[in-house]
């Protein structure tokens, strides 16, 4: 019998696709600055691209406040273990009708890889986006203080191999959201917040 | 009386008021009447006598122009420590003084100048009606500065005539100097209306705003000592004195008195963006690296007046079938060759070119030797790329082509204009009219010549537009755009690094090829798997 755990609350569904959107436009603005495309003109995506970098900052401050009074934190912690499982998995389990070496509970919502990338944009590409996006922005007051080596082209260089892992992250990303049971499995879960499983899911992880 | 003004109502106040501002000409806030003045009850036989009763009352008036370059047409140079100058400077356009001074001289603020036997130290030979007339009075080329005193014919053989100049009444309507007066000289420099500078020319007589937000005459309509604030007859705002770089607010009396008060920040200050916080600050930060004309500038010689752009003197001198000098004209009617002048390029509506600049002028000293694979460059605009008191600034470009010795190297002044025997503009010849020019000049010629490219800077810094027509983001911030050559800074739409694009770019290729393959390993196996 399929039993349905409530997996993601409201605020985290309000902040991951709030998040998306914002990094999307962030991305789409960022590259026409980079002079990439030319679908929307260098003001206008500046000041966008200016306005989402405010909104995205204000919602990742408070979901950092969030993760540490919620200790929802202790989600992004890594392990190697089953690491090598599941990225059997997906190089070849997958393709062959293996079950999902996983099992979500609402204490580990994330498989070993999910934890790994997910902290690898929390701790390294968020950062590298922040702090060069700041100077950036702040260019004209902060180049007093910064040393010498840094000119406003180590910045944006910065910022743009920041903008750059983050495509790739988002990549991966949505395409594996499409490797649930059905393409929408999963992402009907990040929308509805609740996660379905079957019984013999259930079995398997009270096995373990 | 204030109850008996307002008992008769606005209406004829009003109207009265507008009656006079129409009858009367503009007046200066003064408590002198010229015309009322016995001294200047005339009649005068010239302007020194003009110039003898303007310093009855105005005591120091000449001793304060003679210390101007106005009068010197010299000045100190910072860099070289010499002398530089119109006195003795070669330049792209009609090239140089020395042999021409009659000619050149209607530009003087004085009376005589025609060699190099003029006394500078004569007080009544100043001008003081070049600047302070208000209409009637002309300095015409060819009389040395002097106003016609007798009825001629000009030009010469038109069979046209200018009446002689009614000194008297020039000298009773004396003012500060309008748009129009300072214009006379500085419009036509270089021989003719906006020849020269490209932001200087008659279209600034009567302005539109979308020409000069400041001249504009449905506007502020401001003369142009509003921002040249004059003291002591010094005008500041040279050219040859430039304050590239103004890092500061609005001038403050008492405070910034050395300060030159002709820079945009003297009344704008250094931050005078304010359209919205985000907007205002970033377009604020530009001012560190930018100078205000770059943006406000969209383009010089708007006005409807062409400015040139290049002249060639090679090809001067060619005559018709009958031996006589002719006129070639464009489609729209304007001179672009000259039997005395040779070839021109002109340019209406001209995007600056933009250069690193902090003030510093080299100008090639008039005996320095040359290369003569040329461009020449007559001045040189200095300025470390990205330097605290450097800013990137609009120039028009000037590019001349004009005869220099070829055993000497150095570049040659003709006489062009003045003495029959030997003027280019009445011979033709070029050896003679470079013999004579040289001799006034006092440096040698070998009578060996040719003709070499040069290359002249001129800073663009009026015309400035209104604010919704300055430039965009985009005007600079794409590849191919207005600074698109300009060193020293790092422009995101203009500046990238290619490594990282190509890493980039190549790791979400990568991605997007892996997702793809994954992806489609995945259908395959679902199907195989029969639906799993």
């Amino acid at each position: 019998m399929p039993r349905r755990i409530y997996l993601f609350t409201r605020f985290e569904r309000f902040w991951h696709w709030t998040q998306a959107a914002l990094i999307l436009v962030l991305l789409f603005t960022g590259f026409a600055i980079h002079g990439s495309h030319g679908l929307v003109d260098f003001r206008t995506a500046v000041e966008v691209h200016e306005i989402a970098a405010y909104l995205l900052i204000a919602l990742w401050v408070f979901a950092i406040f969030w993760h540490f009074t919620t200790g929802a934190w202790r989600q992004y912690i890594p392990t190697a273990q089953n690491l090598d499982r599941m990225i059997r998995y997906y190089v070849y389990g997958i393709f062959v009708g293996e079950e999902h070496p996983f099992r979500i509970t609402v204490e580990r919502k994330h498989n070993p890889l999910q934890r790994l990338a997910y902290l690898g944009v929390k701790l390294l590409i968020n950062p590298l986006i922040w702090v060069s996006g700041l100077i950036y922005l702040f260019w004209g007051r902060l180049q007093g203080y910064l040393p010498d080596v840094i000119g406003l082209q180590q910045v944006s260089l910065a910022h743009t191999l920041g903008a750059f892992l983050m495509l790739a992250f988002v990549i991966i990303h949505v395409y594996l959201a499409t490797t649930g049971r059905t393409p929408f499995e999963k992402i009907r879960v990040m929308i509805t917040g609740w996660e379905t499983h079957q019984d013999e899911d259930v079995k398997i992880e009270e096995q373990r | 009386m204030i109850k008996r003004i307002r008992g008769m109502g606005c209406v004829p106040v009003l109207a009265a008021l507008l009656l006079s501002l129409v009858l009367a000409p503009p007046t200066e806030a003064t408590t002198v009447d010229h015309s009322k003045l016995d001294e200047l009850q005339g009649p005068f036989e010239r302007g020194e006598d003009v110039t003898r009763a303007c310093l009855r009352c105005h005591t120091e008036a000449a001793t304060q122009v003679m210390a101007t370059p106005h009068w010197t047409w010299e000045y100190e140079d910072p860099l070289s420590e010499g002398r530089l100058g119109k006195k003795t400077m070669i330049n792209g356009f009609c090239i140089g003084l020395q042999s021409n001074e009659a000619f050149c001289t209607s530009c003087h603020v004085g009376y005589g100048w025609e060699d190099d036997t003029f006394d500078f130290a004569d007080q009544s030979r100043v001008d003081c009606l070049a600047c302070h007339n208000t209409g009637g009075y002309s300095k015409l080329s060819g009389m040395a500065g002097h106003p016609p005193y007798e009825r001629i014919e000009w030009p010469a053989g038109s069979g046209r005539y200018l009446e002689p100049v009614d000194l008297a009444s020039v000298a009773q309507r004396v003012a500060l100097p309008s748009r129009e007066t300072c214009g006379s000289c500085h419009f036509y420099g270089g021989g003719g209306d906006g020849v020269k500078h490209g932001d200087l020319d008659s279209s600034l007589v009567d302005p539109p705003k979308s020409l000069d937000v400041h001249m504009a005459s449905d506007g502020l309509n401001f003369r142009c000592i509003e921002c040249h604030v004059t003291e002591n007859h010094v005008v500041p705002g040279s050219r040859l004195d430039i304050t590239a770089a103004d890092p500061h607010g609005p001038i403050m009396r008492g405070r910034d008195e050395d300060r030159n008060p002709a820079t945009c920040q003297a009344c704008h200050g250094d931050r005078p963006h304010s359209q919205g916080p985000m907007h205002a600050q970033r377009l604020n930060d530009h001012a560190r690296t930018l100078a205000c004309q770059s943006c406000h500038i969209p383009t010089y010689a708007r006005g409807g007046v062409a400015t040139k752009m290049r002249w060639d003197w090679s090809t001067a001198g060619r005559l018709d079938d009958d031996g006589r000098p002719f006129l070639r004209h464009d489609d729209k009617g304007r001179v672009i060759y000259d039997s005395r002048k040779g070839d021109y390029t002109l340019g209406e509506n001209v995007v600056p070119a933009y250069v690193w600049f902090d003030g510093r002028v080299r100008y090639l000293q008039p005996d320095a030797v040359i290369d003569p694979e040329g461009p020449v460059r007559i001045n040189e605009y200095l300025g470390r790329p990205g330097a605290e008191n450097a800013r990137i600034w609009p120039v028009k470009r000037y590019e001349g082509r004009q005869p220099y010795d070829t055993v000497h190297r150095t570049l040659l002044v003709p006489n062009v204009a003045v003495h029959a025997e030997t003027a280019f503009w009445l011979n033709f010849e070029w050896p003679a009219a470079l013999r004579a020019g040289m001799e006034a000049s006092g440096r040698p010629y070998s009578g060996e010549f040719d003709f070499v490219d040069t290359l002249m800077l001129w800073p663009i810094t009026h015309m400035v537009a209104p604010a919704e027509q300055a430039l965009q983001c985009a005007d600079c911030h794409t590849v191919g755009g207005r600074l698109e050559g300009v060193p020293g800074i790092w422009m995101p739409g203009r500046d990238r690094n290619r490594l990282l694009d190509l890493f980039g770019f190549g790791l979400a290729g990568l991605m997007l090829l892996g997702v793809v393959i994954h992806g489609g390993l995945r259908v395959g196996s679902r199907r195989r798997l029969g639906g799993r």
